[in-house]
């Protein structure tokens, strides 16, 4: 199966503030911005990140093609089980989950 | 009344270009607008009250940016000064301030705005139900505040508004929201508030809303309607794309932003291309409310000593978890016996540089590294307890074996002494917003003149 990442133009996470962190799926076309929006479920990505899937905001945003995802940081940025200041790289999850066609 | 906003950069320490500053200055801008902070690089900043950038980096671009003030005769704003834009980093960025008004024979008036909250000042309004909690929000008590090193209030357009008022030629800037030191002249001058805010947002990070993100340099032009962006580098392009996906940018909701005094909603946005270069947008709206400011603050989490080793032999790659597991029980037992520890006194922990060490719990790969860093962290209650710790421990992560009948591995250390006390590990501790029967309540100004014989 084609890993998300493949298919759209660009995932990229960061902090929004210290206590949430935010995903954007920049999906490059309306078509891939349909496809991903049926096949990608909020509760894989609830799943992906181990976040209850009510504490997990989804927008769709057509006119961009973006998909966002906002999720409570799993620990808060900089506390001692931190290991991701930014949280940029949490994306990557995202990127190499597999999506059916 | 339009107003033109020029905005050198998203913070003062990162560069801009100075062609296209010199640009903005020529095309005759009202106001001067550069933040100076951002809780983005973790609560170290806070914690101690002092800045993230160099004081040499934040000096030379003050420089050049004292030197555009003064060609453009407009009013110059920095906001959330020293990177936590605590009382002290206010007074730093003062001081820099004072050097190169000498250096540069400047005579200025000079406003700094204090955004430091003293803990009674909250315990109180916690008191009578004025502290608000947001999502998610850690616990918060009278104790919890008079334990933080540092609460700062978030100062909304109103604060610097007050600030501006006063004639100043500099205002220097404690903790504000990124977008009021963009919105507050315009929204005084009677322009679209939606469009303030939106614009304010759209150009809080400089050039990042464009094509050419590093040129750092745009200016906003506001009006009754909304507001026009347009970067100044060489090259650089806004595109109804490029602005409408910034407000995705560090932010949880893409639609809203809250601030003091109300909330934007740009579900209405209409963006518009009115060449290759600028973008129009209209259709912004500001939905006033209560006026809350949001509170910030850090406290001591415990202190900390890190230790390093490098695993190379290839059995001890491949068992790197296994390795560490034996090795944390081995050394739990150790720090009871010899230090009288209990495992509840401190935390030890090994992360696996190069299996999963940026994602912990979360990775869902595996695979065949040529080598494993271990990082140690050790978290206690005193720096010396740290310390302590992380020599008794060294000799273990040097050579501890994964069986009893082997010869004693040397691992690879990095550096001698192989640990390294980090000192005090501080830690976000408030998430909630404090309301304010007036704006200035929280907020503290002092207006000075210099370089006046």
């Amino acid at each position: 199966m084609p890993r998300l990442g493949d298919r759209v133009a660009r995932v990229r996470s960061k902090n929004a503030g210290p206590f949430w962190i935010t995903v954007d799926i920049f999906c490059g076309s309306p078509e891939v911005f349909a496809a991903v929006r049926q096949s990608l479920s909020t509760e894989a990505v609830a799943d992906l990140f181990q976040q209850p899937s009510q504490l997990l905001k989804r927008f769709e945003i057509p006119d961009l093609a973006v998909i966002k995802f906002s999720f409570p940081r799993p620990v808060v940025q900089g506390s001692r089980e931190d290991r991701d200041m930014h949280g940029a790289q949490m994306a990557i999850l995202l990127e190499e989950l597999e999506l059916p066609e | 009344m339009p107003t033109r906003v020029l905005v050198p950069s998203g913070v003062l320490g990162l560069g801009f270009d100075r062609a296209a500053l010199a640009r903005g200055v020529a095309a005759r801008p009202d106001i001067i607008c550069i933040d100076g902070g951002s809780t983005d690089s973790g609560p170290f900043s806070l914690g101690t009250g002092t800045s993230k950038y160099s004081r040499a980096a934040t000096k030379s671009e003050w420089r050049q940016l004292m030197m555009a003030r003064a060609e453009a005769g407009v009013p110059l704003v920095i906001g959330s000064s020293g990177t936590c834009g605590t009382d002290a980093t206010v007074d730093w960025m003062y001081e820099i301030t004072l050097e190169l008004a000498a250096e540069l024979g400047q005579t200025l008036k000079i406003a700094r705005l204090y955004s430091s909250q003293p803990s009674g000042r909250v315990a109180k309004a916690l008191a009578a139900g004025r502290v608000m909690p947001l999502t998610p929000a850690p616990h918060v008590s009278a104790e919890t505040l008079a334990a933080m090193t540092n609460i700062v209030a978030l100062a909304g357009a109103e604060q610097v508004q007050a600030a501006l008022a006063t004639g100043a030629d500099i205002v220097i800037a404690g903790r504000t929201t990124d977008t009021a030191i963009i919105s507050a002249l315009p929204i005084a001058r009677g322009d679209n508030a939606g469009g303030a805010w939106h614009g304010a947002k759209i150009a809080e990070c400089g050039a990042q809303c464009s094509t050419y993100p590093t040129s750092g340099v745009i200016m906003v032009q506001f009006d009754e309607e909304g507001f026009t962006v347009e970067p100044l580098a060489d090259g650089a392009r806004c595109t109804p794309h490029s602005v409408s996906a910034h407000m995705l940018y560090e932010n949880s909701d893409p639609f809203i932003l809250y601030e003091p005094g109300g909330h934007l909603d740009v579900t209405a946005s209409r963006y518009q291309a009115l060449d290759e270069r600028r973008v129009r947008v209209t259709g912004s709206k500001w939905v006033p409310g209560r006026y809350t400011v949001k509170l910030e603050g850090a406290r001591v989490g415990g202190y900390q000593t890190t230790i390093m080793a490098v695993l190379r032999e290839a059995r001890y790659v491949t068992s790197a978890q296994e390795w560490i597991d034996k090795l944390h029980a081995y050394l739990t037992e150790q720090i009871r016996v010899r230090m009288g520890l209990s495992p509840d006194a401190y935390t030890l922990e090994f992360r696996l540089i190069g299996a999963n060490s940026a994602l912990g719990a979360l990775e869902r790969r595996t695979g065949s590294p040529v080598e494993i860093g271990v990082l140690g962290l050790v978290t206690a209650s005193t720096a010396e307890e740290a310390e302590e710790i992380g020599k008794l421990i060294n000799p273990f992560v040097l050579h501890y074996p994964l069986t009893r009948d082997e010869e004693l591995p040397t691992f690879a250390f990095p550096y001698s002494p192989a640990q390294s006390e980090r000192g005090a590990l501080y830690e976000f501790a408030l998430n909630h917003v404090m309301e304010l029967d007036d704006p200035m309540q929280a907020f503290r100004l002092e207006v000075t003149e210099v370089g006046r014989a």
